[in-house]
């Protein structure tokens, strides 16, 4: 039973991960709490669920699709809402109350066009079956879900850490203005962040919709709870953070829902968030450092 | 007059909301003045909500009893987390008490002997009547105006431009911000206990991550310059959709795309004193 | 009145300061120099109750300052100015002159909701006393404009009324003329003696010679977090310790000005 619950939060775990990297990138480069990562993340899957009932493509064309389409639409976001108010210098948390609003203007037009009942995949988007790996039974979206996820992260850890645009990436996150002084295209990389980001949100979306094969105009709202948990329980703009804390609280969270009951579990991601703020407020891995102008 | 009866038979709802919605701007107002981003009024709001109703309810208290209980309560709660909570600040802040606002909502969905649970309290007492409303506001806007005036909105303001230079004009840091903490969750408080008589229902939901963001998106919306501002805030927000039911389903999206033209173009909110100023400046200047 | 006693603070294992002892009688203009990144502004940041000292004592006028927090050593009668100005930017120049008269503004919730005679009285009072201070600074032609308009001369004179308005006896000075120009410096060191007739006592800390040479009295110097020499000007300008210290540095013109 509890072998069981492992892989059920493994996979969790990976797509909250995945979730949290996409908002903690935002956070960490662009300065901003993006409160519309949840819209991004919701079409993503929605345009998943759009490429293979209404066009009939297989499923990894939706997910490249929802990679592009969320991604556009984070660089969107960017360009049209976000950087002007940078132009403008505007206080701290403006740009947070913005967000908000786009976040409203997606989750009510999905609702419009979509309506607000539950959609699902078509049946036979993802081969049925149960596979015995290590002893344990994995279903194939389970399968599917842990090795896309590991690969997207692993590839994220590699730029960032490999490349030269993370070293740029890690540059801003401490101080856009020196990394502008060193030559560093800003704004071209903020533009590209605020893509990757979102295209990391739009896979956690189709993900989510496959593992709970539900759709619903409002279903980034509760991953957006979790998301900033995830990200203050990991550190605040930290990559390894979100990651390992994501896998955290998906094991806490079905943990929980096996051992003490369902009603609790969105109080795990919340009482862990509090209680994490008031012992150690950057998180596990983030730093207390100020980001300077 | 039967005029006016028919505009409040439909509208006095939402005249209503706007009150207690003012309320809620201006009890965040508080914190924001003092540099705090603490985002747990949505959260204090239902515990006022809670508490009154379960007075008037559970033991037959009259109103102002109730009313007096609703913000008690939440300053309690308010007080208790205040001292290590506030030591966060930024961002950090903000998440904690959003995470809090959470807390509070799975306490009250598990406590389903007390609270109902998920199924809400029903059937409270609609002993609301306009003029409660209406004096609230007014006590509330009288003693902030007052506030502002004197060395206590000074000492807010000295916080909220540099916090250690502050400290070292002999401000106390420390009492000065909990003052604002638990005096904004007491008016949150307030206009929870006010609006629970109002709706004759409330449940848990009501009371989370989203309340939360909306009454800062009031505060911010209006500009936290001035008093003027959070309640022109909370009107905008509270007026908006009921304004736009003419466009049915896309009424939402007008909404918030309205939210976010009002964000770039006026950053500092609507109600921006200095704004003012400079056009009068200006003015001045063509004048000379 | 102003007694430092083996004061020591390490950051984990930065040893910042070490065993710091020096006093400052009343009355007097005491300098505090040396080298950059010496201490001295740690030092401040110790006596003023921003940080805690690792060992060691800090006393004023017999009241141990130890574990107090910044607005009760404030309270006791301690003011202090900052090296990189911090003022109120959004607030005018009267205002923030105000802001330290808050613990002089003896009146309680029921006077200011209601409007009563003691809180007009006092905020009439602290109003007067901010224009006589900013008049002192010559800097009350501009009262009610905002503080972030100020020139830098302007704004550390401003920071200096603001600090005076706490009606402290001990003034901290950090680096009190930095960025000025000559004819700024010699208005600031008559406005500092000025202050002392009043019967304020100043401890400052600067890197201009001349400026502290010309007017303290007393003067310490730190190298490395240790004080190395304490005496009048005369002692220290010839003191081989300090000649080293700033030499040691590349110092060339502070060397030269010692000498």
């Amino acid at each position: 039973m509890l072998e069981q619950q492992f892989v059920n939060a493994l996979s969790l775990g990976c797509v909250y991960a995945l979730f949290a990297l996409g908002f903690t990138l935002i956070f960490g480069v662009l300065g901003v709490i993006n409160l519309a990562h949840g819209a991004v993340f919701m079409v993503g899957a929605y345009a998943a669920l759009v490429v293979v009932a209404n066009l009939g493509l297989p499923l990894w064309a939706a997910l490249v699709a929802a990679m592009l389409v969320a991604g556009l639409l984070g660089a969107v976001i960017d360009r049209l809402v976000l950087k002007p108010l940078r132009r403008r210098n505007a206080p701290h948390l403006i740009p947070m109350i913005a967000t908000i609003g786009v976040a409203i203007v997606l989750n009510n037009a999905a609702q419009a066009f979509f309506g607000a009942g539950n959609l699902r995949f078509p049946f036979g988007t993802v081969p049925e079956g149960v596979l015995t790996v290590a002893g344990l039974h994995v279903t194939v979206i389970e399968l599917g879900i842990i090795l896309l996820s590991f690969a997207l992260m692993a590839v994220l850890m590699i730029v960032m850490r490999r490349t030269q645009f993370g070293r740029a990436l890690r540059a801003i996150a401490e101080s856009p203005k020196a990394a502008w002084l060193l030559g560093i295209n800003v704004e071209r990389l903020f533009l590209t962040t605020s893509f990757a980001a979102a295209a990391l949100g739009g896979v956690a979306g189709v993900l989510i919709g496959l593992y709970a094969n539900a759709l619903y105009p409002l279903m980034g709202q509760p991953m957006l709870h979790k998301g900033i948990a995830v990200v203050i329980l990991g550190g605040m703009g930290d990559i390894r953070g979100a990651m390992l804390g994501g896998l955290f609280l998906g094991f806490a969270e079905v943990l929980s829902v096996a051992y003490v009951g369902s009603t609790m579990r969105d109080a795990v991601a919340f009482g862990l968030l509090f209680l994490i703020l008031l012992v150690r407020p950057q998180g596990l891995f983030g730093k207390v450092v100020q980001r300077k102008a | 007059m039967s005029g006016f009866e028919d505009f409040w038979a439909i509208y006095g709802n939402v005249v209503l909301t706007l009150g207690t919605n003012s309320l809620l701007a201006l009890s965040i107002w508080l914190t924001l003045a003092c540099g705090m981003l603490a985002m747990a009024n949505a959260a204090f709001m239902g515990i006022g909500a809670y508490a009154a109703a379960l007075l008037t309810m559970n033991y037959e208290a009259s109103f102002p009893v109730a009313l007096a209980g609703g913000m008690v309560a939440p300053a309690l709660v308010a007080a208790l987390i205040g001292l290590p909570t506030l030591r966060l600040s930024g961002v950090y802040l903000a998440m904690a008490t959003l995470g809090f606002g959470e807390v509070v909502r799975v306490t009250i969905l598990n406590t389903e002997s007390l609270t109902g649970g998920a199924l809400g309290l029903n059937g409270i007492p609609q002993l609301t009547q306009w003029w409660h409303v209406v004096l609230a506001v007014v006590l509330v806007l009288l003693v902030l105006w007052r506030v502002r005036r004197s060395k206590v909105g000074r000492a807010f303001d000295a916080i909220r431009g540099d916090e250690t230079a502050a400290g070292l004009m002999g401000i106390d840091v420390r009492s000065t911000k909990m003052l604002a903490f638990v005096a904004g969750a007491a008016i949150a408080g307030l206009a929870g206990a006010l609006n629970a008589h109002l709706t004759f229902f409330i449940g848990p939901g009501e009371y989370g991550f989203d309340r939360g963001v909306e009454i800062l998106t009031m505060a911010i919306l209006g500009g936290i310059g001035g008093l003027a501002g959070p309640v022109i805030g909370a009107c905008i927000l509270t007026v908006l959709p009921e304004a736009l039911r003419g466009f049915s389903d896309f009424r939402l999206v007008v909404n918030g795309l309205i939210l976010v033209l009002i964000v770039l173009f006026l950053p500092q909110g609507i109600w921006d004193p200095a704004r003012f100023s400079r056009w009068l400046r200006k003015g001045g200047r063509r004048h000379a | 009145m102003l007694e430092l006693t083996s004061l020591s603070k390490n950051f984990g294992g930065l040893h910042v300061l070490h065993d710091v002892g020096l006093s400052v009688p009343e009355g007097a203009i005491f300098g505090l120099i040396g080298p950059n990144g010496a201490g001295k502004t740690t030092v401040f940041n110790l006596i003023t109750g921003l940080l805690a000292p690792t060992s060691g004592g800090i006393a004023f006028q017999g009241q141990d300052l130890l574990r107090r927090r910044p607005h009760e050593i404030t309270r006791l009668g301690i003011a202090r100015t900052f090296q990189n100005i911090r003022l109120f930017k959004e607030m005018t120049l009267l205002e923030n002159v105000v802001v330290g008269a808050y613990r002089h503004m003896d009146y309680g919730y029921a006077s200011l909701l209601l409007g009563l005679p003691r809180y007009r009285e006092h905020e009439a009072r602290a109003r007067e006393r901010a224009h006589e201070l900013l008049g002192w600074m010559k800097l009350d032609h501009k009262a009610n404009d905002l503080a972030d308009n100020l020139s830098y001369g302007e704004q550390r004179r401003l920071e200096l009324a603001r600090a005076l308005a706490t009606e402290p006896r001990l003034l901290l000075l950090d680096e009190p003329v930095a960025g000025m120009n000559t004819g700024e410096r010699a208005e600031l060191m008559r406005e500092i003696l000025a202050i002392r007739e009043r019967g304020y006592t100043i401890l400052m800390i600067e890197h201009d010679m001349q400026f502290v040479m010309g007017l303290c009295e007393r003067i310490a110097v730190l190298n490395f977090g240790r004080i190395i020499a304490c005496g009048g000007p005369q002692e220290i300008r010839a003191n081989e310790q300090v000649i080293e210290a700033y030499l040691g540095r590349e110092d060339d013109e502070q060397a030269e000005q010692a000498q």
